[in-house]
C-alpha cells in the first residue's frame, strides 16, 4: 500500500507528472475514436451509394 | 520511381492500408506499453530533478513527432503542388490534426514541466514561442484546407501555406543554439551523439516509436477516410448532373 502510495506521489511532483500523462492519453485517445469512427462513416456510405448506383444502372438498362 | 507511382493509386493504396493498419495499431499497442512501463517504473529518477524528469518521456517524443509530422506534411503538400496527386494531398489534409495534437501535447507537457524545474509555465523564449508558432501553423493548415467548398481549391492554398511554413521547422531545431533559451539543448540529436545517459535515452526511444506507430495508424484511418469522402462527393455530384464523371478517384470502383 506504502509503495503504491510513493509511486502515486511521484516524490512530490504528482501534481504535475500525473496531468501530463494524463491529458496525453486523453488526448491521443480521443483523436484515435474520432478517426476511426469518421472512417468507418464515409466508408459505409460511400458503399451505400455504389450499391443505389448499381441498382438505378439495372433499372435503366432493362427498361 | 516506378514503384513510388504503384502505390500513388489509391486502389492499391487502400488495399495496402488495410494490409498494414492491423500491424500498426498492435505495433503501437506494444511500444506505447513498453515504453510507459520503462518511463514510469524501470528507469531512474534524476539526480537534480527527481521524479519529475519522468515528463521528458512524454514531451520529448510529442515535440519530435510535431516536428516530424510537419516534415510529411510539406513534403505531401510539395507533392501535391509538383505532381497534382490527389493521395499527397489528402495525405497532407490527413496528418495536420495528428500534428497539432502532438503539438498541443508537446507545449502543455512542457508547461508543467517547467512549473516545478523553472518555477514557471511558460517563458517567451526562441523554443517555447517558435513552438507556438508550429501549433497556428497547423490550426491554420487544417482551417484552410476545409475553408472551400471544393476541397481541391482549399488544398491548394493549404499546401502553399504548409511549404512555407516549413522554414519554422530548422528554426525550432536551432533555436536553443542561436538563442539564450530557457529550454536546454538537445541532448539526443546533437553532433558528438547523444549525452543523455542509456537508462533514459531507452525508454524516450521506445515512446517515440510508439508516437511514430501511432501516428501511422491515425495517417492511414484519416486518408482512408479523406478517400471514402471526396468519392462519395464525385458520386453525388454525378447523380445531380445525371453522368458519373470518370474523376482518378471513382475509376476502377
Amino acid at each position: 500500500m506504502d509503495r503504491i502510495a510513493a509511486f502515486l506521489a511521484m516524490g512530490g511532483y504528482a501534481r504535475y507528472l500525473w496531468p501530463a500523462y494524463g491529458l496525453a492519453a486523453v488526448a491521443l485517445v480521443v483523436l484515435l475514436v474520432v478517426s476511426f469512427k469518421a472512417m468507418r462513416a464515409r466508408e459505409r456510405e460511400l458503399a451505400e451509394s455504389e450499391r443505389h448506383r448499381r441498382k438505378g444502372r439495372r433499372n435503366e438498362t432493362q427498361a | 520511381m516506378l514503384q513510388l507511382h504503384a502505390f500513388a493509386n489509391p486502389q492499391r493504396f487502400l488495399r495496402l492500408a488495410r494490409v498494414v493498419l492491423p500491424w500498426s495499431a498492435a505495433a503501437t499497442a506494444l511500444l506505447l506499453a513498453l515504453g510507459l512501463y520503462l518511463a514510469l517504473f524501470a528507469s531512474p529518477p534524476d539526480y537534480q530533478q527527481g521524479e519529475a524528469v519522468r515528463i521528458m518521456y512524454v514531451h520529448v517524443p510529442a515535440a519530435w513527432m510535431a516536428l516530424f509530422v510537419y516534415t510529411v506534411m510539406a513534403a505531401a503538400s510539395g507533392a501535391a503542388l509538383v505532381w497534382r496527386h490527389p493521395l499527397a494531398d489528402i495525405a497532407a489534409q490527413a496528418a495536420s490534426p495528428i500534428g497539432a495534437v502532438f503539438t498541443f501535447l508537446a507545449l502543455v507537457t512542457g508547461s508543467l514541466w517547467g512549473k516545478p524545474m523553472w518555477g514557471t509555465w511558460w517563458v517567451w523564449d526562441a523554443r517555447l514561442t517558435s513552438v507556438l508558432v508550429l501549433f497556428f501553423l497547423y490550426l491554420g493548415h487544417i482551417a484552410l484546407s476545409r475553408a472551400f467548398d471544393d476541397p481541391t481549391r482549399g488544398s491548394r492554398a493549404a499546401a502553399v501555406l504548409a511549404l512555407v511554413g516549413f522554414v519554422n521547422i530548422p528554426i525550432i531545431h536551432f533555436s536553443v543554439v542561436w538563442w539564450n533559451t530557457l529550454h536546454q539543448p538537445s541532448s539526443v540529436f546533437r553532433m558528438g551523439g547523444p549525452t543523455i545517459a542509456p537508462a533514459m535515452l531507452v525508454p524516450l526511444l521506445v515512446m517515440a516509436l510508439g508516437f511514430t506507430g501511432y501516428f501511422v495508424t491515425v495517417l492511414l484511418l484519416r486518408v482512408r477516410m479523406e478517400l471514402a469522402a471526396r468519392k462519395l462527393r464525385v458520386l453525388r455530384l454525378g447523380a445531380l448532373s445525371g453522368a458519373v464523371p470518370t474523376g482518378s478517384l471513382v475509376a476502377g470502383t
